[in-house]
């Protein structure tokens, strides 16, 4: 097929020395839709930067723009689904989850509803400010009973999660990595599934540094347990897209393994992956030193994507400073 | 007309025993939506259309979800629901909750209560049976007080853009909600419709003829979503119910009922 469109570029990080995919929500959904007439597509006046082009181009009569109105886009979806249609939206997380938030929990999560929220700016992947930034979006999707909250990494789980979604029970809510994704995760070996979290790199009985991370930290994630691997600390990095269901199992048998735990989310460090992995390792018995790479407890401004990420720590080599200080203190 | 009133009867005895059972509950709107659930059930609806499993039926949702001793006392009726189960009405661990919880009791259409999601959700579900080229209508109930929230507008906008005109809104202006008379003003109900592209009619809402005509109304598809607002009257068919200024949530003396069930013989045999 023809590469997919995205009118979202404004908005892309720069990819450097990974290779990257356009639209990779738009390939997953033009996939699942070849096989299942009742894909629709609804956005709330975001369309143009979500990826939903090649969409609304291909099947025009199942795409709905309901406006700067994401109450009804969430309603309305419900009402799709009622009608036996699967509703995949788009819009922001920050709009998704804090304006819409009881139409999610009720008009969907409530009743099981084939309701599927693809939720763009997830943390710091837009330098609109705090009124964009979907900082604490899986907080609050994970408290609401019912939903399936996903976090993927790259071009490659954004694809396979967005073309998974349609068979995944009920409703789902998860985070758009849009415009031009990195391809971080090989296409051809990984294999996304609800509830499981993958290692990835080698992981010894006595492994020095174990990185849990979500989102499209677990990149970084990746790069950071490299260098550390070459300075002679052995290290792995345990990927979880799945905030819920949790595969807690697969955590605990990783951090049985390593002395130290780093752990990486692109979200605050409250209620979110952190909250998640101390919580399993309390309740497990399971003592490990732990460090939170996160965003603060604060609304984050306006500025670019590297100013942003390099201010908040996000960045690979922020991650390392910060791994190499807390690991000498 | 006469098969209807005495349905109608039968639902409203229903409701009584509901609220006897429980000593409290959501009766006066109950009593003042009996008539126009009685039309939309018992004269509307066609035997298909009680499959509810059936993906073309025509719909009814119930967005306000404390009306369910409504819902209960029609499902009863139509023997979805053992009429018996009806003492047990919100009680610890009955199906029969005080407000419509989707998924707990067959024939209820959607969680109402959550005020602001019945017009929305109805949306959707035209919406997706103009896909299929379905030519079921698909009803909502909303209440005068759900006009307050910012969600059924959004809404209203929705479906007039997307031109549902296989939507019916219903609009039950009984002019109560949970603090006493509607509190924020939300009239002239049908221009404000209007205003946002729907074809709007007002009626009586305890009245047999106009409701028949609504009916008749409602059924003709014209480009647009249609609105009818009923006026209805709290309590309607059992005076000392109709009295009480604080309708909202009814509370009984347990030697009262008694005088309450003998009112509504009185006042409807």
């Amino acid at each position: 097929m023809a590469e997919a469109r995205t009118l979202a570029m404004s908005e892309s990080e720069e990819i450097v020395g990974r290779p990257s995919m356009k639209a990779p929500f738009s390939v997953g959904l033009l996939k699942a839709a070849e096989t299942r007439e009742n894909i629709v597509l609804l956005t709330a006046d975001l369309g143009k930067y979500t990826d939903t082009i090649d969409f609304r181009h291909k099947y025009p009569e199942r795409f709905f723009n309901v406006g700067m109105a994401e109450q009804s886009l969430v309603m309305t979806a419900a009402g799709l689904s009622k009608a036996g249609k699967i509703s995949y939206c788009t819009t922001y997380g920050t709009f998704a989850t804090r304006r819409a938030y009881d139409f999610l929990a009720i008009a969907c999560a409530h009743s099981n509803e084939n309701v599927k929220m693809f939720a763009g700016n997830p943390g710091l992947t837009t330098g609109y400010g705090g009124t964009h930034q979907a900082n604490e979006d899986l907080a609050l999707m994970r408290s609401i009973p019912n939903l399936t909250v996903i976090d993927p990494c790259d071009a490659t789980e954004m694809v396979q999660v967005t073309q998974m979604a349609a068979d995944i029970p009920g409703t789902v809510y998860c985070r758009q990595l849009r415009a031009n994704v990195a391809v971080v995760l090989d296409p051809d070996t990984y294999r996304f599934q609800v509830g499981k979290g993958h290692v990835i790199g080698q992981l010894h009985d006595d492994t020095k540094l174990g990185f849990v991370s979500t989102g499209f930290m677990t990149e970084r994630a990746i790069d950071a347990s490299r260098h550390f691997e070459r300075a002679g600390v052995s290290s792995a990095v345990f990927h979880s897209p799945c905030i819920k269901p949790f595969d807690t199992n697969g955590l605990l048998r990783f951090a049985n393994s390593v002395d130290r735990l780093v752990i990486c989310e692109n979200h605050v460090t409250t209620g979110g992956l952190a909250t998640l992995v101390v919580e399993a390792l309390y309740e497990a018995g399971l003592s490990r030193k732990l460090l939170k790479i996160g965003i603060p407890d604060r609304f984050t401004e306006c500025g670019s994507l590297p100013y942003l990420q390099d201010r908040y720590g996000l960045t690979t080599e922020r991650i390392i400073e910060q791994t190499d200080t807390w690991m000498r203190a | 007309m006469a098969r209807l009133r005495a349905k109608a009867l039968d639902l409203r005895r229903h409701m009584v025993t509901q609220a006897r059972g429980k000593g409290q509950g959501y009766l006066g709107q109950g009593l003042g939506i009996a008539d126009f659930l009685t039309f939309m059930y018992f004269h509307e609806f066609e035997a298909k259309d009680l499959e509810f499993d059936r993906g073309d039926r025509r719909r009814f949702l119930l967005s306000t979800g404390h009306y369910s001793i409504a819902l209960w006392a029609v499902l009863a009726e139509l023997g979805i629901i053992p009429v018996p189960d009806l003492l047990s009405y919100g009680a610890d661990g009955s199906p029969l909750e005080m407000s419509t919880m989707e998924g707990h009791v067959p024939g209820v259409e959607m969680t109402g209560g959550s005020l602001g999601h019945g017009l929305g959700v109805a949306t959707g579900i035209a919406l997706g049976y103009r896909l299929d080229g379905y030519a079921s209508t698909i009803h909502v109930e909303i209440s005068d007080g759900e006009l307050q929230e910012g969600s059924t507008w959004e809404a209203a906008n929705t479906a007039a853009a997307l031109k549902a005109d296989n939507l019916v809104c219903w609009v039950d202006c009984n002019g109560i909600q949970a603090d006493g008379p509607l509190v924020v003003p939300v009239d002239p109900v049908p221009a404000r419709f209007s205003a946002f592209g729907w074809l709007s009619m007002e009626i009586d809402g305890n009245d047999y003829d106009q409701l028949l005509d609504a009916f008749v109304w409602a059924a003709k598809r014209e480009g647009k979503p249609k609105v009818v607002v009923m006026r209805t009257k709290p309590g309607c068919g059992i005076t000392r119910i109709e009295q009480r200024d604080r309708a909202h949530f009814v509370r009984i003396d347990a030697d009262e009922w008694d005088d309450v069930a003998r009112e509504l013989e009185a006042e409807n045999g």
